[in-house]
């Protein structure tokens, strides 16, 4: 079936775990627009929903780093998270281990993706989750890109990552939903946590609604660092996603920069051309 | 190749709860698997959080282990910033500060565009 449902959000840990510091308002409003984004997966009657995340260590470390992964199991563990941290209770969220292999071998026609039968989620899928299906009765397909340990994969492998999902997702006959998750411009974790860069993120969102291929991949690594810091790499979840719309024009649900949470809140889909 | 040593230590520490009992249990034994200089074993027992950030302890794995001793966020990042006073730049990586107004003042004047809408 083509793909179904394509959009991308923030993953922040602050949004669960610092919920009450925000502003009350602002809290409120970015929750609901995570509520509807829920509703509006649910409407397509899904059958699975792959997450494009860009894990923080959860699985994979520096000693044998995939620039591209996708889990292959009937069930995933996590957050990994101290649950005090991220007051999100662990739990095992199911996956479909059949569908995962059968996504798999179409994305390896193209590109040349790691398969993982371990895979524990943490805050990059887990809170996204948390408002999404917060029963847990959807099976999620997870795959990740590596925006955390340099040497990164080049912006346009992460296009083409979005293609061969898009491509592997139209090809089986399940109903597939697919989102992006990182951060825009951010400093997370570092003395600077809250620095956003709001013109920046203007623009990178202008680009990503335009769905405009040339504009997106113009990003360098350097220029990403310098403008949107270290968690700016992030945006090839969201570069993933662009890619999996097919063409398809985005619209931007909701933005707000929160400090407290590090980013620029953020949730976005695409329509969907068959 | 130390600071990967440190950075190996702390992800096993903040995926794996059998990794964490036994650091609870047998700390020595633990550290003792890891090739660490005195400095860096000085700052995981400590801990000494500003230290582990100047090495250029990636923060994605940082703030977990921060999370695992119950160092509040707010302290956590205070704890950065003392370590910078203390220990001098950031060595390595990609997490060194580039300056930032703080959230507090950053709010208010977000609060003060939104009122101006």
């Amino acid at each position: 079936m083509p793909l179904v449902y394509c959009g991308a959000c923030s993953h922040a840990p602050g949004i669960t775990g610092r919920a009450e510091r925000a502003d009350t308002q602002t809290r409120q409003a970015l929750e609901s627009a995570f509520r509807r984004m829920g509703d509006d997966i649910r409407a397509t009657r899904a059958d699975a929903l792959v997450v494009i995340a860009a894990e923080h260590f959860a699985n994979f470390f520096m000693n044998n780093m995939p620039a591209f992964a996708i889990g292959m199991a009937d069930g995933y563990e996590g957050p990994i998270e101290d649950e005090a941290f991220l007051r999100i209770e662990r739990t095992t969220v199911p996956g479909n281990k059949a569908l995962s292999r059968r996504l798999i071998e179409k994305v390896m026609q193209t590109v040349d993706v790691a398969y993982a039968e371990e895979w524990k989620f943490d805050h990059g899928i887990s809170v996204p989750l948390h408002f999404l299906t917060p029963d847990y009765d959807l099976p999620i397909v997870p795959a990740n890109i590596n925006c955390q340990g340099p040497p990164l994969a080049p912006l346009a492998r992460a296009w083409a990552f979005g293609e061969a999902l898009r491509r592997a997702a139209d090809a089986v006959p399940e109903r597939i939903a697919l989102i992006g998750t990182g951060g825009l411009s951010h400093w997370p974790a570092t003395p600077d946590s809250g620095k956003i860069n709001q013109e920046w993120d203007r623009e990178f969102l202008r680009r990503w609604s335009a769905n405009d291929r040339e504009a997106l991949l113009s990003y360098t690594d350097a220029e990403i660092y310098r403008e949107a810091g270290q968690g700016g790499f992030e945006i090839r979840t969201f570069i993933a996603a662009a890619a999996a719309a097919k063409g398809g024009k985005g619209t931007v649900e909701f933005c707000e920069p929160v400090p407290i949470f590090a980013v620029s809140c953020t949730l976005g889909s695409f329509e969907l051309r068959a | 190749m130390s600071l990967y040593q440190v950075q190996k230590l702390i992800y096993q520490l903040n995926r794996d709860p059998r990794t964490r009992q036994r650091y609870a249990e047998e700390r020595d034994v633990v550290l003792g698997d890891y090739d660490l200089t005195a400095e860096e074993v000085g700052a995981l027992v400590k801990p000494d959080i500003g230290l582990l950030y100047v090495l250029g302890v990636n923060g994605q794995l940082l703030m977990h282990f921060a999370a695992l001793h119950r160092i509040e966020w707010l302290d956590y990042l205070e704890r950065m910033r003392m370590g910078l006073m203390e220990h001098g730049p950031v060595r390595e990586g990609v997490y060194a500060p580039t300056g930032y107004e703080g959230v507090e003042a950053h709010d208010a004047r977000l609060k003060a565009e939104r009122e101006t809408r």
